[in-house]
């Protein structure tokens, strides 16, 4: 048994898809570094530093830099902002990374909160832009012409688990999981035969079982592994296999299950595999039933549907979680993934506020009857792809939400400071207080350090090696007694913290 | 959403066997059909002009 005390740390990151109407030389590389840069413009822009540079002198100077940094062909726009959050350029796309949680409802919403960055950047850099342009930016992963992006989870594991462990029991649960985790999506891509309407934005596009890659020949399970924490403790999974969510309950539930199932896999609870016997065709043979009725074929020679599958799941994580010392975490969980399982079995439509895929078509079904459309009409893409823009009063996602239509998890009140303040519980609260407070005096930023000059010859690095550090409770009365950068750094001493 | 809202809106499609359930979605059935007429209408006002050359124009540049 490992850790067992210790809660799961994780973070969603989401590249978005962006466009400029009505600009015929449209750069997505140039158009992601403006919103960047008209977002971070008004608040400190402190650049964030990769991992394989060691800060040095030669960090000095990007802090400062007052003018848009526009590199087009290394699109390093790349800050991190007062949530704790990364907000950058990632392959032509604006991406998000949110700070760490150890909680699946909070890291659902600094989910959101990326969502409502997203939008005052594109209010922010509106101005940029000619009469009769305007940035769209939508949250979801396929363009519909075969060019995927991603929106991945990241778990921090610990590192005394066997992979081939989290392989055997994260497949099946990946592979099912979607009929609560997908957004929908009209029509196939990357060769999978034709279909009018599925479940997932992804399922496509994933060609493997196990391996490096994410952005050809997808694999199920990822194995990227930086921790960005001590390597010793920890294994970062990441997570690829996923849609970007706009449904608070389903982004809640997704992270939250995962969690769950990872804590389980972690302290052996789960009673066996279900190992399914071609679990990358079987991706997106689930996708493409919205009926749910497709039966998959597993190694022991049963076959089972995915509602079955996940039935499985939630019957031995909840037995797990019960006598955990997660109990209370995950309660609410558990019980929305217990009910969403129980309507999908109803009946599909009966998630139509909850969960984006079937929210989705019901509008698409609506317009269909209404105007009678056929699958391939425009339109019905075009809802498809507004389902997921983040502006407020486009998106319908937004629309659907405000109309009372979804279930929300989170009043805007609490996504706007989600927004500008960070969670308490991760060491990305002294990053984000940092970030706030001492902007001027930091240099770089990362996962796991801080750099900063307060005048002296050389820059001062404060490693962050553990994520269950630096929340309020260790250094909250710390930030608030001192009072300049120089105060705080001689406070922590050798004090890793 | 109340709950009557979320029994479903196509209970044709519902594989349920209990019949309470089946009889209370079709008692919803016009009523709900007629509350998504309105969120359609609403999305009309929103939605991007042009569907077909917007959708033709959308192209992202793969990522990850």
């Amino acid at each position: 048994m490992t850790d067992e005390s210790q809660p799961k740390v994780m973070g969603t990151e989401t590249e978005f898809g962006i466009t400029v109407l009505n600009q015929a030389d449209f750069n997505p590389v140039a158009g992601a570094s403006t919103l960047v840069n008209s977002y971070a413009g008004k608040r400190a822009r402190i650049k964030w530093s990769s991992d394989e540079e060691s800060p040095g002198r030669d960090a000095r100077g990007f802090g400062y830099d007052l003018t848009p940094a526009f590199d087009l062909e290394s699109g390093l726009v790349n800050v991190v902002l007062g949530n704790g959050a990364r907000f950058y350029v990632d392959h032509a796309h604006p991406e998000y990374s949110s700070p760490e949680s150890a909680d699946p409802l909070e890291a659902a919403l600094y989910d959101k909160a990326g969502e409502v960055i997203l939008a005052r950047a594109v209010t922010a850099a509106q101005e940029l832009l000619e009469q009769g342009q305007r940035f769209i930016i939508h949250k979801n992963n396929s363009d519909g012409k075969g060019n995927s992006y991603g929106a991945h989870e990241n778990y921090l594991i610990s590192r005394a688990l066997p992979f081939g462990q989290v392989v055997q029991h994260l497949t099946g649960f990946f592979v099912t999981r979607q009929i609560f985790t997908g957004s929908g999506k009209v029509g196939a891509e990357n060769g999978r035969p034709d279909v009018d309407f599925q479940i997932s934005q992804r399922a496509d596009f994933f060609e493997e079982e196990v391996g490096l890659e994410t952005t050809l020949k997808r694999p199920i399970i990822n194995t990227r592994d930086e921790p960005h924490a001590d390597p010793s403790k920890y294994r970062r999974l990441h997570v690829i296999i996923g849609d970007a969510t706009m449904s608070e309950v389903q982004t809640f539930v997704k992270l939250a299950a995962t969690t769950a199932v990872l804590h389980a896999i972690e302290d052996d609870a789960l009673p066996e595999a279900l190992v399914i016997a071609n679990p990358v065709d079987a991706v997106w043979q689930i996708s493409h039933d919205p009926t749910l009725r497709t039966t998959i074929d597993m190694e022991d020679g049963r076959s089972m549907t995915a509602l079955e599958a996940q039935w499985q799941y939630l019957e031995w994580v909840g037995k797990y979680v019960s006598k955990s010392p997660y109990a209370e975490l995950f309660r609410d969980a558990m019980t929305m993934w217990e009910e969403i399982l129980a309507d999908l079995e109803k009946g599909p439509m009966r998630t139509a506020d909850r969960l984006d895929w079937t929210a989705k078509q019901r509008i698409l079904e609506g317009y269909r009857s209404r105007d009678d459309l056929e699958w391939d009409d425009p339109k019905l893409r075009l809802l498809d792809l507004q389902y997921h823009d983040v502006a407020q009063r486009r998106g319908l996602y937004n629309r659907l939400a405000a109309a009372g239509r979804m279930r929300r998890l989170f009043t805007d009140a609490q996504i706007d400071a989600a927004v500008r303040l960070p969670p308490e519980g991760t060491r990305a609260y002294f990053r984000g207080k940092c970030v706030t407070r001492f902007g001027d005096a930091l240099v770089a930023a990362n996962w796991d350090s801080l750099v900063f000059d307060i005048g002296e010859e050389s820059l001062r690095r404060v490693p962050m090696m553990e994520p269950l550090r630096g929340g309020k409770d260790r250094v909250g009365a710390l930030l608030d007694r001192v009072e300049t950068p120089a105060e705080l750094l001689q406070a922590l001493g050798g004090n890793d913290d | 959403m109340t709950e009557r809202e979320r029994k479903g809106t196509r209970g044709s499609e519902s594989e349920s066997t209990e019949t309470v359930e089946e009889i209370a979605t079709d008692e919803q059935g016009e009523a709900i059909t007629d509350r998504i007429d309105d969120i359609l209408d609403e999305i009309d006002t929103v939605l991007e002009e042009n569907a077909e050359e917007f959708v033709k124009n959308y192209v992202q540049k793969g990522g990850e």
